[in-house]
């Protein structure tokens, strides 16, 4: 790992405290794509390839990045991520000066408010801001899996004399309509926007992350400062176009993944099973850290199958596992058959089941002789854009009981007991929600 | 906090063979994702006592590099912490440390400048799980000098495993009558298991004495000399105890864990047992991976066939591969075809595609020593 670059940790004679770069991690919104995934947590709580959290990633970055300053900003049901972030050790971030900073709405004398926008949020935290006179500031969101090196985009942005720089990569031209696009010139300065154009003139799609130098930051959200729901993408980014400072795009090629909706936070997790996964967390190089509390070794049973799957420590396997991943504590029981599912940390599943293509949340309790996701599918009866792509939703702490089926598109929250499911099943696309959303 | 804690991890055997080589037992991997003084460690912590002291000698590099953070077992607060010491030059004395008390002695300063009333004195090579405030109970009711924690081994014990422990003998009060270090003819099955309990100031007392007298061991010198004059009680520990002190010792405390009801006295049931976390990945399955009835840690990369065996940290399995009834440490790298059976491979070894290791006669140790090369 690099080491700290001197630069950005001085204390100056005057002991007024100096950071060239701070992050801030915009941790606050739902992700209501993610169904009962998000009902009890903030999406960047989420689980991710068996043992980590989402908003693993952009902390993992920033420490290797070699930023020690990370401003985290919550609002949606923020107890997972405070009890997660706690004090910032697993990323090295409990500093004496700096470190991880959870960061909340709070009352104001004048006019106290949530945090409406994106930008809203970080205008209530200036006076944070203020406190490591910073150069620059790194704005981030904390729902994307990806690696990558701040500190190579603030070159970037140093180099090119910009003011404010957007991280953006190359999409195939047909999905470009999907994402904010970036149009720029050869050298990468930025001459328009677009926001899922329809014809797109570029297949650069902004990444939602931004380096600011800190006086055009400043300015500009004391300029939009009255604006509703102040907006990076809808208000502050355009302002400062229309002011005239220099925006240039840095292009990023590396891996990097939305996990927005369910389908993509399945996808991405599968992609980790490959032989040799495009997101590579096997590597020394880059390590990505998370709080672990679980340390003993997983058990593999004299009956059990385990193929094409990752699974997490302290977990016990007695039934087949195929292409799957497996969290923290999990236990399958004898007889049982896991395929291409997600079963996330501290998740008990009996005996005899048949779970295919289903994402489990943590502490779900699953009876035996259980079928998940056997039946054919149909399209789910209340949020069809959310419940798709033929899976199977638990929520966390759901119980469900033995013998019972459990029909593809359909979602399960809450403790449920064999008078909710007449006749022993619950047809695809049915939504058995006791608790939560 | 009523007792503070004394950790001896300075010992080696030779009984442990080329595995001694590297560290110290202290240090030796446990279980996939422990080294056996966590166990030690977290009993300490468990019991509340909140300063220890661990004294090493004998290789160290490996057990400091396991210790070079306090926060994983919750030392390192304002009051107490945890303290390494190693043999140290200074202007009266130039001397390793020549005996358990002599170690003990030469830190003399540490049991002076603390105000715990009692030490719990333990050893760092042993695999069990204990609250010392039971026995410091104990202690205080039988209104003890020095109370040693003793285990009865079972019957059917043969006398060549008891002979490498100290044997004691007790009256019907638990007090310790006979006290044989090593014996030649084993009289007692009941064997000290190296943990006591002593008041502080009796300790110093008892070890300025010894060091006075030019004597250094503390079973020896103390225990054995002072039992008929100091009130001298065993505790008996009924909970599984195992002590690490030979290749058979190791292998079979390992393969202890396969048992599911070790794992679950381990791994799930109060007070837990803590170690160093490393940031790994979760172990990883390939096609071709076959695993039956064994321990596999984080990091792990299996493409082969693994039976009845520990596969610790960062262990990468070969295609085709086939490991049964062995212990793999941490950061080996098996190549293509291995077979591997009934062996310990040292940790961060490299073997070769195509290689053969089997124990013929009891347990193999693989030391291949071959360079890695990494893309």
């Amino acid at each position: 790992m690099r080491k700290l670059p001197i630069e950005l940790c001085i204390i100056r004679g005057d002991k007024m405290i100096k950071k060239e770069m701070i992050a801030m991690l915009l941790a606050g919104g739902q992700g209501s794509r993610l169904g009962v995934l998000t009902s009890k947590m903030a999406k960047p709580a989420v689980s991710f390839g068996g043992k980590y959290r989402i908003i693993d990633f952009p902390l993992s970055n920033c420490i290797n990045s070699g930023i020690d300053t990370v401003g985290v900003l919550t609002q949606y049901q923020p107890l997972k991520l405070n009890t997660h972030i706690g004090i910032g050790i697993p990323w090295d971030l409990d500093r004496n000066i700096g470190g991880v900073t959870v960061l909340p709405p709070y009352e104001k004398s004048g006019n106290s408010e949530w945090y409406t926008g994106t930008a809203n949020a970080i205008f209530q935290n200036l006076e944070y801001m203020e406190n490591y006179n910073p150069d620059y500031v790194l704005i981030l969101s904390g729902d994307h899996i990806y690696k990558m090196d701040y500190e190579v985009m603030l070159d970037f942005h140093k180099e090119s004399g910009a003011e404010v720089t957007i991280a953006s990569m190359p999409v195939p031209m047909e999905e470009a309509s999907r994402f904010g696009i970036v149009i720029a010139d050869e050298k990468k300065k930025i001459i328009d926007f677009e926001e899922k154009p329809e014809n797109p003139r570029s297949n650069l799609a902004s990444m939602g992350i931004y380096i600011f130098s800190w006086k055009t930051l400043k300015e500009a959200l004391l300029a939009m400062a009255d604006q509703p729901a102040l907006d990076f993408g809808k208000h502050v980014i355009p302002y400062c176009h229309a002011k005239g400072a220099p925006m240039y795009t840095y292009e990023f090629n590396g891996y990097w993944k939305d996990v927005g909706t369910l389908s993509s936070y399945w996808e991405a997790n599968m992609e980790l099973i490959d032989i040799v996964p495009e997101f590579n967390l096997y590597e020394e190089y880059w390590k990505i850290y998370t709080k672990s509390d679980i340390l003993p070794p997983q058990y593999i049973a004299s009956n059990s199958v385990v193929e094409r799957s990752i699974i997490g420590e302290g977990s016990e396997i007695y039934g087949q596992v195929f292409n799957s991943v497996i969290g923290c504590g999990v236990v399958i029981g004898e007889g049982t058959v896991v395929r291409n599912s997600i079963i996330m940390n501290q998740t008990q599943i009996g005996r005899n089941c048949i779970i295919e293509k289903a994402i489990v949340d943590e502490y779900v309790q699953i009876g035996d002789c259980v079928e998940l996701g056997t039946m054919e599918e149909k399209e789910n009866d209340t949020k069809p854009n959310i419940y798709n792509h033929g899976l199977v939703t638990i929520g966390e702490k759901s119980v469900v009981p033995s013998h019972v089926k459990i029909g593809k598109n359909s979602v399960v929250s809450g403790e449920t007991d064999s008078n909710d499911y007449p006749g022993g099943i619950l047809d695809s696309g049915k939504t058995l929600i006791k608790v939560g959303e | 906090m009523r007792a503070l804690g004394i950790i001896l991890a300075g010992g080696n055997s030779k009984r442990m063979k080329e595995l001694s080589h590297k560290r110290a037992i202290s240090a030796m991997p446990i279980a996939g994702s422990y080294r056996s003084i966590d166990f030690t460690l977290s009993n300490m912590t468990n019991s509340h006592i909140q300063k220890v002291a661990v004294i090493t000698q004998y290789n160290s590099r490996s057990l400091h590099e396991h210790l070079n953070s306090s926060k994983w077992w919750d030392f390192g607060r304002k009051q107490g912490g945890l303290y390494t010491f190693t043999p140290t030059v200074t202007p009266e004395n130039s001397n390793w440390y020549r005996g358990t008390a002599d170690s003990i002695y030469q830190n003399i300063l540490f049991l002076k400048r603390s105000h715990e009333p009692y030490v719990v004195i333990a050893n760092g090579d042993c695999v069990y799980k204990m609250d010392y405030n039971k026995v410091l109970e104990y202690h205080i009711a039988k209104k003890a000098d020095i109370t040693v924690v003793v285990k009865d081994m079972p019957v059917d014990t043969a006398d060549s495993e008891i002979e490498r422990f100290g044997t004691v003998k007790m009256n019907e009060d638990y007090r310790i009558e006979e006290f044989e270090e090593k014996p030649m003819v084993v009289k007692s099955k009941t064997v000290s298991c190296g943990i006591y309990v002593i008041r502080r100031r009796q300790l110093i007392e008892l070890l300025e004495k010894c060091a006075e007298e030019g004597r250094y061991d503390f079973v020896q010198d103390i225990l054995i000399r002072y039992k008929d004059v100091k009130r001298i009680y065993g505790y008996k520990l009924g909970s599984y105890w195992r002590n690490i002190a030979s290749v058979e010792d190791y292998f079979g405390t390992n393969m202890d864990f396969l048992k599911p009801e070790i794992r679950n006295y381990f791994f799930k049931q109060y007070p837990e047992v803590y170690s160093k976390v490393d940031d790994l990945p979760p172990a990883k399955y390939n096609p071709g991976a076959h695993v039956k009835n064994s321990l596999i840690s984080s990091g792990c990369i299996v493409n082969g066939t693994v039976e009845d065996s520990i596969l610790f940290k960062q262990v990468f399995v070969g295609n085709n591969c086939y490991i049964k009834n062995s212990i793999i440490l941490n950061d080996v790298y098996l190549g293509d075809n291995t077979h591997i059976e009934n062996c310990i491979v040292e940790s961060r070894d490299t073997i070769r595609a195509n290689s053969y290791h089997v124990g013929e006669n009891g347990i193999k140790i693989v030391v291949e020593k071959n360079e890695r090369y990494v893309l």
